[in-house]
């Protein structure tokens, strides 16, 4: 397992089975077009890396043939790639119109507190992430966070005190 | 009788697997096409059933695809925008998690429709696991032969891809959706060309909205002329709303356009009405980017007719009174939320989102969002709604896409039937602080002007 704020080179390598993964992702794009499938891929580089470094993103780039400035600027764009550590759990708490109306903004108050960090940021242990996104097409289950690729919707403080127990 | 053409399965257990699918009659529509029909038989019952974009524009589908050049030896795509990032939507994913065969069957028929031999369906990367279902379910049609080379002896190919975003409103806006597939930055191109000239990797394609894709279904099966029947005016078929906000029950309904939104507010078998025993204070009622309605303009329009869930009757009065149909994203404020933080919110999110080409959209909808945070927090002047109304409208038609339009509209139409609460933040800067503003008085619109 590579460190986490620390990519060495000579190590990054995705598994085998990512790797046969992104031989199918490519081959479903026309020759030449192999680019179409980094958003994917840097989904999956995420999931293995942590978080996109400089490094992360020149192996991307070296496996579709691509120049690293191509996966720089699409790592930068999309909010959910992280181009800075992050902790191993990162709650994403929506907080937008329809969520704030059903107590969004009562949540991530009640997370702050509890984990002892602002929006943005992550406890000293490195556990845990806190960050506010928007709209997840959840609103009628507000209030609503994503971990990973759940959705935990119709929120309150005790969910979260669960969610938190279960996940230290 | 209330028909569901979409969802009415979706509770059928087992129903997200082929093996339940088919046996409930999916893929019948497919057998038809390939069988009986030419791909212009397709387009031409899509044009009888007068069904239009479920993305939100609305535009005719039956047109769009007649529009899709065909020079000899070019590919064509059809891609499926399965971004849904508008506030307040969230009914593609209902379809997707539930009746993800449904989908595959349109893109199957629509594809067959328009000639295109790869079609990929482009989903929002937070929906990461529906990803996961459609993969599935499309590895299920291959295996069952609905897809991949010479579909039921047909002599027509097709290859079905599924892939995600990575966390952008803007590439649901097709152009943006095209560069995103592409695997680079989501930035709208300039039209023209329109991508039914140059779409993906420069070939003739067409961008069409899940819903608009799974409704070709119950069209082809059961003929155009049976689906225009349903609906009032030309507003036909039937459409995937989802509710939220402060009802008794928020949640993803299938109905018959020309509902009147009051039996859709207000009754047991859809909102069930507004919690807390609240009053209704305002509504969007089509997705963040439409204009807000006030209360008193909900159920009726400004000349007290019965105002319905179709195109038309929701933009009955134009800007001045009406709304928009929109992507269905059907959003209830009762009488203890503020307008003014909400188009704060908005705004906040439309400023967050604007892909930064256009300098009145990156820089306008950031202006607005400081001039509204402190309207908000008891800090604006009174010159300052004046302000605001003078930036939308400069944002508003100067930008590549439309996003500058989606970030005008809230802020254009809040102002223009809340202006008393902005008035109040600022008059009563201190008490607005503490306590909500309530309901806005009504008017009468007798020479409604801006
Ligand atoms: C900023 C912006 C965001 C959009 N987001 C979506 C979306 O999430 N889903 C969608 O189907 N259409 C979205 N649209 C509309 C698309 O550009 C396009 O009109 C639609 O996909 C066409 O499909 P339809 O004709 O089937 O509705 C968006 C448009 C804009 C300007
Ligand atoms: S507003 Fe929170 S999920 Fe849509």
């Amino acid at each position: 397992m590579p460190d986490q704020h620390n990519h060495p080179e000579s190590q990054l390598q995705f598994s085998d089975e990512t790797l046969k993964l992104i031989a199918t992702l490519t081959a479903q794009y026309p020759d030449g077009k192999q680019k179409s499938a980094l958003l994917r891929v840097l989904h999956l580089a995420q999931l293995e890396f942590g978080w996109l470094s400089a490094p992360v993103m020149d192996y991307v780039a070296r496996l579709l043939h691509i120049q690293p400035v191509e996966v720089y600027e699409v790592a930068t764009f999309y909010s959910m790639y992280d181009t800075k550590p992050v902790g191993k759990v990162k709650l994403e708490v929506c907080r937008t119109g329809p969520c704030m109306i059903e107590g969004a903004e009562k949540i991530v108050s009640y997370i702050e507190q509890k984990l002892g960090i602002k929006d943005g940021e992550t406890t000293a242990d490195g556990r845990f992430t806190l960050k506010t996104v928007e709209c997840l097409g959840a609103c009628g289950y507000a209030p609503m966070m994503q971990v990973g690729e759940h959705y935990h919707e119709h929120l309150t403080e005790e969910k979260i005190d669960r969610f938190i127990a279960d996940n230290a | 009788m209330k028909r569901k053409l979409l969802i009415d399965k979706a509770g059928v257990p087992g129903i997200a697997s082929y093996e339940v699918y088919r046996r409930e009659g999916g893929y019948r529509s497919v057998e038809k096409a390939l069988k009986s029909m030419s791909p212009d038989d397709v387009v031409e019952e899509v044009k009888k059933s007068g069904l239009r974009g479920r993305g939100g524009a609305g535009f005719p589908t039956g047109m769009k695809w007649s529009f899709l050049a065909k020079p000899e030896g070019v590919p064509r795509y059809l891609l499926c925008n399965a971004d849904e990032s508008e506030p307040g939507t969230f009914k593609d994913r209902y379809l997707m998690e539930h009746i993800p065969h449904l989908l595959i069957e349109g893109m199957i028929v629509s594809s067959y429709a328009l000639g295109a031999n790869t079609s990929y369906i482009y989903i929002r990367g937070e929906y990461m696991w529906i990803l996961h279902i459609l993969e599935r379910a499309i590895a299920e049609a291959y295996q069952a032969g609905w897809l991949g080379k010479n579909i039921m002896g047909s002599g027509y190919n097709l290859d079905l891809h599924v892939t995600p975003g990575a966390g952008a409103y803007i590439c649901g806006e097709e152009t943006a959706l095209i560069e995103s597939l592409e695997g680079k930055r989501g930035n709208p191109r300039i039209k023209p060309p329109f991508p039914a000239v140059k779409g993906l990797w420069g070939c003739p394609t067409v961008v069409n909205n899940v819903e608009t894709i799974a409704a070709v279904v119950p069209i082809v099966n059961d003929g155009g002329d049976e689906y225009a029947k349903i609906g009032i005016g030309r507003s036909t078929g039937t459409k995937l709303i989802s509710a939220c906000g402060n009802i008794q029950k928020p949640g993803v309904y299938e109905i018959e356009l020309g509902l009147s939104v009051e039996e859709f507010l207000y009754s047991d078998e859809y909102c069930g009405g507004m919690k807390n025993g609240k009053q209704l204070k305002a509504c969007v009622p089509g997705g963040s980017s439409v204009p807000i309605l006030p209360h008193f303009l909900v159920t009726k329009t400004a000349q007290g007719e019965s105002r319905l869930m179709s195109y038309e009757s929701l933009a009955d009065g134009g800007f001045q009174t009406g709304s928009m149909l929109g992507s269905g994203g059907f959003i209830v404020y009762d009488e203890d939320q503020c307008i003014v933080r909400n188009t704060w919110n908005f705004t906040r999110f439309y400023h967050h989102e604007s892909c930064g080409q256009c300098s009145p959209c990156r820089e306008g909808t950031g202006w607005m969002e400081k001039v509204l945070h402190r309207l908000e927090y008891g800090h604006g002047k009174q010159e300052d709604i004046d302000l605001l109304w003078d930036i939308q409208a400069k944002i508003e038609g100067n930008t590549i896409c439309p996003l500058g339009d989606a970030a005008a509209w809230p802020v254009a139409s809040a102002i223009r039937h809340f202006r008393e609460e902005f008035e109040w933040h600022v008059n009563e800067s201190k008490l607005s602080q503490q306590r909500n503003y309530g309901r806005v008085s009504e008017k009468t619109f007798v020479n409604a002007t801006a």
